[in-house]
């Protein structure tokens, strides 16, 4: 079982070992809507914490990902050039974004674990 | 989220959110932007069978006078006086140099001009008819009514279930008739491209009238998102987008809604600029663009040719749900405005390929009797 940790923007990390798996959260999915686009990241692009590292489009607008932590891209999901859908139907599942290396894993202790997450989004309102 | 308490709200407010509407603030009210169904779905409804969409937040006013339509004239390049009774077109406001204030429906009432204006743009439009007519006209502003848009290949069936005069009334067209007992003001009309109505109805009454219409199999919620991508695939201005007071109705490609008499004889805002630019031309028009991929280019994005120019902005642009691909409109210079021109749409700092093409991006179906 992997660990999995989340940021204020409503992404999610999945950390199995040396690589670590993000996606946006269900919230996140729910409030974009219908999702058309996905602009991923290149394999072998550095990403830093809390910088840009991909953008998902709804038919209403286009909003930025950000990069949970720093480290460096090793994969980007292809369905979602085909099935942009995939992260509306399971955005924290099949809808993973793109897969990287963790630079600096103490950058995990500042996110938030599935409960916090939870009271984070009901703060929300 | 942003505060809601200082909006506005039409009378389906509760209708809305008995619904599932997803609530955001628009020109001043609280608006359905999706239900729970969502854009896509909803876009595809309004194609395929009947979407209901609450447009309550628009103007609606009457013109009484003398004669409301030749003072109106004074105001706008459509041809007014030259509308049949009951018979409706499509116009705008311009300024001096020929710039776009609003656009409008104005329809023939017979005694009366009735108007539809935009949300954003009603308190100045009304105020701008004032002042423009003084004593020639008098302006009775609706703000008792409430105004649904039934949209979509099923509408008329739909209706006409209820108003059996409904479903062979010309497009372009206005009767008043009852629905469930209620004497609402229909127009055959609308924002999407498809055959449809925008009923008026006393605010009152409003949310029986939208019960009455979505109890019906082929009729469901639409909210605004799907408004705008319908709009957009029928190749339909949205003003503070597409037009303003920096575009002209000629740049603008609506120089079908200036009459012919009116283009001889001028007497409206801005005339000189604006029978100039048709005698004589524009240095840029809008266009439609088709994005070769996946992206969609938004609003403000750059629109450059081969070489790297900048020829030109996006006012309009996403994902065309029915047409599957991403969809853009926008102002190139003249020179590039020809269908098939390649151009290149500068989208997050890269150069993505697009072309230029003839709109609608989907095929209009209006009512032709």
């Amino acid at each position: 079982m992997s660990t999995v940790k989340f940021t204020e923007e409503h992404e999610w990390i999945a950390i199995d070992g040396n690589i670590a798996t993000v996606g946006i959260t269900a919230y996140a999915a729910e409030q974009l809507g219908d999702v058309v686009f996905v602009e991923l990241p290149a394999v072998g692009k550095a990403v830093t914490q809390g910088g840009d590292a991909a953008v998902v489009e709804s038919v209403k607008a286009a909003s930025e990902v950000y990069a949970p932590i720093s480290g460096e891209i090793t994969e980007a999901n292809p369905a979602l050039d085909d099935e942009p859908a995939t992260v509306n139907a399971d955005p924290e599942g099949a809808g993973w974004f793109f897969k990287m290396t963790i630079g600096d894993a103490s950058e995990l202790d500042g996110l938030m674990d599935a409960n916090a997450y939870k009271s984070f989004v009901e703060g929300l309102g | 989220m942003t505060d809601n308490e200082n909006l506005k709200t039409t009378p389906l407010d509760s209708l809305h959110r008995e619904l599932g509407g997803k609530m955001v603030p628009f020109a001043g009210y609280a608006m359905p932007v999706q239900y729970p169904a969502g854009i896509l779905k909803e876009h595809a409804q309004t194609r395929t069978q009947a979407g209901l969409f609450d447009v309550s937040h628009m103007g609606q006013a009457r013109l009484t006078g003398a004669d409301p339509a030749t003072a109106f004239e004074t105001l706008v390049p459509g041809d007014i006086a030259g509308l049949g009774a009951g018979r409706m077109r499509y116009t705008m406001f311009t300024n001096e140099a020929g710039g776009i204030l609003d656009d409008l429906m104005a329809t023939n009432m017979g005694d009366h001009l009735f108007l539809v204006v935009n949300a954003a743009c009603k308190e100045a439009d009304f105020a701008h008819i004032e002042s423009g007519l003084g004593d020639r006209a008098r302006l009775e502003i609706l703000t008792d009514r409430a105004l649904l848009a039934l949209q979509g290949p099923a509408a008329a069936t739909v209706l006409a279930r209820f108003a059996f005069a409904a479903a062979t009334m010309p497009f372009m067209s206005a009767a008043e008739m009852d629905i469930g007992g209620i004497s609402c003001l229909v127009t055959r009309s609308g924002y999407t491209g498809e055959d449809g109505y925008e009923i008026s109805i006393p605010a009152a009454e409003a949310e029986k009238i939208a019960r009455l219409l979505l109890a019906e199999v082929e009729v469901a919620p639409v909210g605004l998102g799907a408004r705008d991508s319908l709009r957009l695939e029928a190749g339909l201005c949205l003003y503070g987008s597409d037009i303003d007071t920096q575009t002209t109705p000629v740049e603008a490609g609506l120089t079908w809604a200036i009459g012919k008499r009116r283009r001889e004889e001028g007497g409206f805002p801005g005339a000189d600029v604006i029978i100039g630019q048709i005698r004589g031309g524009v240095s840029r028009k809008r266009v439609g663009i088709l994005p070769e991929g996946r992206a969609p280019a938004r609003a403000h994005t750059e629109i450059t040719d081969a070489d790297g120019s900048v020829i030109g902005e996006v006012t309009s642009g996403g994902f065309g749900p029915t047409i599957e691909r991403p969809i853009a409109m926008g102002y190139v210079a003249v020179g590039s405005s020809l269908p098939g021109t390649r151009v290149n749409l500068v989208v997050r700092g890269k150069a993505l390929p697009g072309a230029v093409v003839r709109m609608p991006f989907v095929e209009q179906r209006y009512y032709r009797g």
